[in-house]
């Protein structure tokens, strides 16, 4: 099959390309040896099947930051037909230097000159013919957001393809370096290439005058963040608790009937382990999907970049940005979406630090944990305050672990970042990235979720005969062996068992707590205030907040990180992490005679 | 002698002329992807709170460098606003 690569620099547009290309059916490729995740797609093109792949952006061939190495590799490795760049015309006089860096690969290429609408309302003029001569290649204009000129760059694409018949690999060994290229460039840009020296002070300056304020951009951000949340999780959360109440319902009244000739174990089996592994995944969707749409108006829209902007100062300090800390802020509401959203950090040890702190934020699903919790041991007065203590511990947590581990998870990358102008999202780039983010999900963590379940109720249901989920179950005979590590917690065996449901999701640790205590979940209440006091409730909130997240989470770090060892090490931190609040606090309060 | 400026000092609204960058390689080849490179003509459009960043365009392109890198970058602030 012929195959074409994608390259360009950063906010060139070349994602938006490579949809309006590709439609909606692209996937996450297997290169070997590469480790970040690689789109492509097959598409028809000339009547042959091309394979596309979208490149990361990169400034510069020549240097070593994750994503140029990526790029270098990939062509190094990889035989493809023809190279498709994409620059921004207004920027040609430093992104051509990359264009000419390519060329001398030797490969057959084709250089598309993307958002040619904004380019000529900037005055930017360019001689797009004697381009193409003295570059001795193909150059087209067009825009890729709104689609002008783009059946041109398809005939284009599919002539370059007939010309070149076997694929080849680059050898970038012959790269030459950039100061060779600089006579060239100049001579090319004299020639071919016009930019109006005068700026005119545009609405995006003007934009920027009241975002970045010095007094009201901090503001202006933590109420944005605020709009956006409130939108993600307020149709987000909905849609989340509407799905899971219709699975549970064709759950009681459809299948169980049906299973009803089937031995009780299989039965259960059936319902308690693979029904509700595979409901757990599909809960998930919609709120991947709000979210994505949410960040690719953040995103999209230039804002994003402001964020890093405003926020650097501050977490500069903790060896992140401000991209990481928006994701921070969005995993308030779930975990998983702002794990995967952190594939915007486009240097891996960013990206690692900051996987590492977002399991840290208190989900909605550890909120309704904690609201029964606060509600049934602590007086109306005290609640809120217990519940925004927790808030505060969930930042701590997450402070704590950037500040031990950011030395580890150092970045080498120049943090150098483009602020685009303001852009107006269009609805389709809204809906590519969360309908693409919710097909890697289920490709990528849905096995591993459905596993987790399954394994969670072998435990609970297994040997037969036993009260599922009771002392005698695997889980019990589990949890007595954990006695001596939960006992200077005040947490009692059959709780810990609750918090082995927790590991699969924290929304069923009330349903796995009225299960283990055979009662109700509206008589639940009254068993924990009898069993527990205040002391020992509050210790095992911190440790239902600082603990795995949840499965979901779990699947989503091994997937983005691509590493077990990374995902153990989470695991492991917050546990250790955890256990050590947890004693702290619980042993702190009996020697102060609480 | 005279006294070297850097990014780093030019306050907002003040233009000035790249003379020389004096960072790592992979720093400066960034730089240069970016358009930060001698003779550039660049203008500081704003300096963020506690420290932070700045705001820096250069050409068509706007950048937020933080200052330890704007110290690297070694400018002639040039008379006249942004032009």
């Amino acid at each position: 099959m012929k195959k074409i690569a994608l390259l360009g620099m950063p906010n060139t547009g070349k994602s938006t390309f490579f949809n309006r290309l590709t439609g909606s059916i692209a996937k996450v490729g297997n290169w070997p040896g590469i480790t970040v995740d690689l789109l492509s797609a097959k598409i028809l093109l000339g009547g042959d099947m091309v394979e596309v792949v979208d490149l990361p952006g990169i400034y510069n061939l020549h240097g070593f930051s994750d994503d140029e190495q990526v790029v270098r590799q990939f062509l190094e490795e990889q035989p493809v037909n023809a190279l498709v760049v994409i620059a921004n015309p207004t920027q040609l006089d430093r992104q051509l230097a990359l264009v000419l860096q390519l060329r001398s690969l030797g490969l057959p290429m084709i250089l598309l000159l993307n958002m040619s609408d904004e380019a000529r309302r900037l005055g930017v003029h360019i001689d797009v013919p004697g381009l193409a001569r003295a570059l001795r290649m193909p150059v087209a204009e067009l825009s890729a957001k709104y689609g002008q000129g783009f059946p041109q760059v398809r005939h284009q694409m599919e002539q370059i393809l007939r010309q070149q018949g076997t694929p080849r690999a680059a050898q970038t060994g012959v790269l030459q370096e950039d100061d060779a290229l600089g006579q060239e460039l100049n001579t090319l840009l004299r020639q071919h290439v016009t930019i109006p020296v005068q700026i005119k002070a545009g609405w995006s300056e003007r934009i920027d005058k009241l975002l970045l304020h010095p007094w009201l951009g901090l503001p202006l951000f933590f109420l944005a963040m605020l709009l956006l949340f409130e939108a993600v999780y307020g149709v987000g959360t909905p849609l989340q608790d509407a799905l899971g109440w219709t699975l549970d319902t064709v759950k009681t009244t459809w299948l169980a009937p049906a299973l009803a000739g089937f031995p009780p174990l299989l039965q259960n089996f059936l319902l308690s382990g693979i029904y509700d592994g595979v409901g757990t995944v599909l809960t998930f969707l919609p709120i991947i999907l709000v979210f994505f749409v949410g960040m690719s108006v953040v995103e999209d829209s230039g804002y994003l970049a402001r964020a890093a902007f405003l926020m650097d100062a501050l977490m500069s300090r903790l060896g992140l940005d401000g991209r990481a800390f928006v994701m921070q802020l969005m995993g308030f509401g779930c975990n998983v979406p702002a794990i995967m959203g952190t594939r915007i950090m486009r240097s891996r040890s960013a990206r690692l630090l900051s996987m590492l702190i977002i399991p840290f934020s208190l989900c909605s699903a550890r909120l309704q944990v904690f609201l029964f919790f606060t509600s049934v041991l602590f007086s109306p007065r005290t609640a809120p305050l217990v519940l925004f203590s927790l808030y505060v511990m969930s930042l701590l947590a997450a402070l704590l672990t950037a500040l031990v581990w950011k030395r580890r998870f150092s970045s080498y990358e120049p943090m150098l970042l483009e602020m685009p102008p303001y852009r107006l999202p269009t609805l389709r780039q809204m809906f590519s990235q969360g309908w693409q983010q919710s097909r890697h999900f289920l490709a990528g963590a849905s096995g591993f979720i459905v596993l987790g379940v399954v394994a969670v109720w072998a435990l609970t249901h297994f040997p037969t005969g036993v009260t599922p989920a009771g002392p005698d179950t695997l889980a019990g005979i589990l949890a007595s062996w954990l006695e001596p590590v939960f006992q200077p917690l005040g947490i009692d065996k059959l709780l810990s068992i609750a918090l082995l449901f927790g590991f699969v999701a924290k929304e069923i640790v009330i349903g796995a707590l009225a299960v283990i205590f055979g009662s109700s979940n509206e008589a639940l209440g009254g068993i924990i205030s009898a069993r527990m006091d205040w002391v020992q409730a509050y210790g095992f909130m911190l440790f239902t907040l600082i603990y795995t997240p949840c499965l979901a989470t779990v699947a989503a770090l091994q997937r983005e990180s691509r590493s077990w060892g990374f995902t153990s090490f989470s695991l492991l931190w917050s546990l250790g992490l955890a256990w050590i609040t947890s004693f702290l606090f619980y042993q702190g309060a009996r020697a102060l005679g609480l | 002698m005279l006294q070297r400026t850097t990014l780093e000092q030019i306050i907002p609204g003040q233009c000035a002329v790249i003379q020389g960058i004096s960072a790592g390689r992979e720093l400066s080849r960034r730089m240069i992807a970016l358009g930060l490179r001698p003779g550039s003509q660049l203008l500081v459009l704003r300096r963020a709170a506690l420290h932070g960043p700045l705001q820096v365009r250069v050409g068509h392109t706007e950048i937020m460098i933080r200052r330890g890198e704007a110290a690297k970058i070694w400018v002639q602030p040039y008379p006249g606003g942004p032009t």
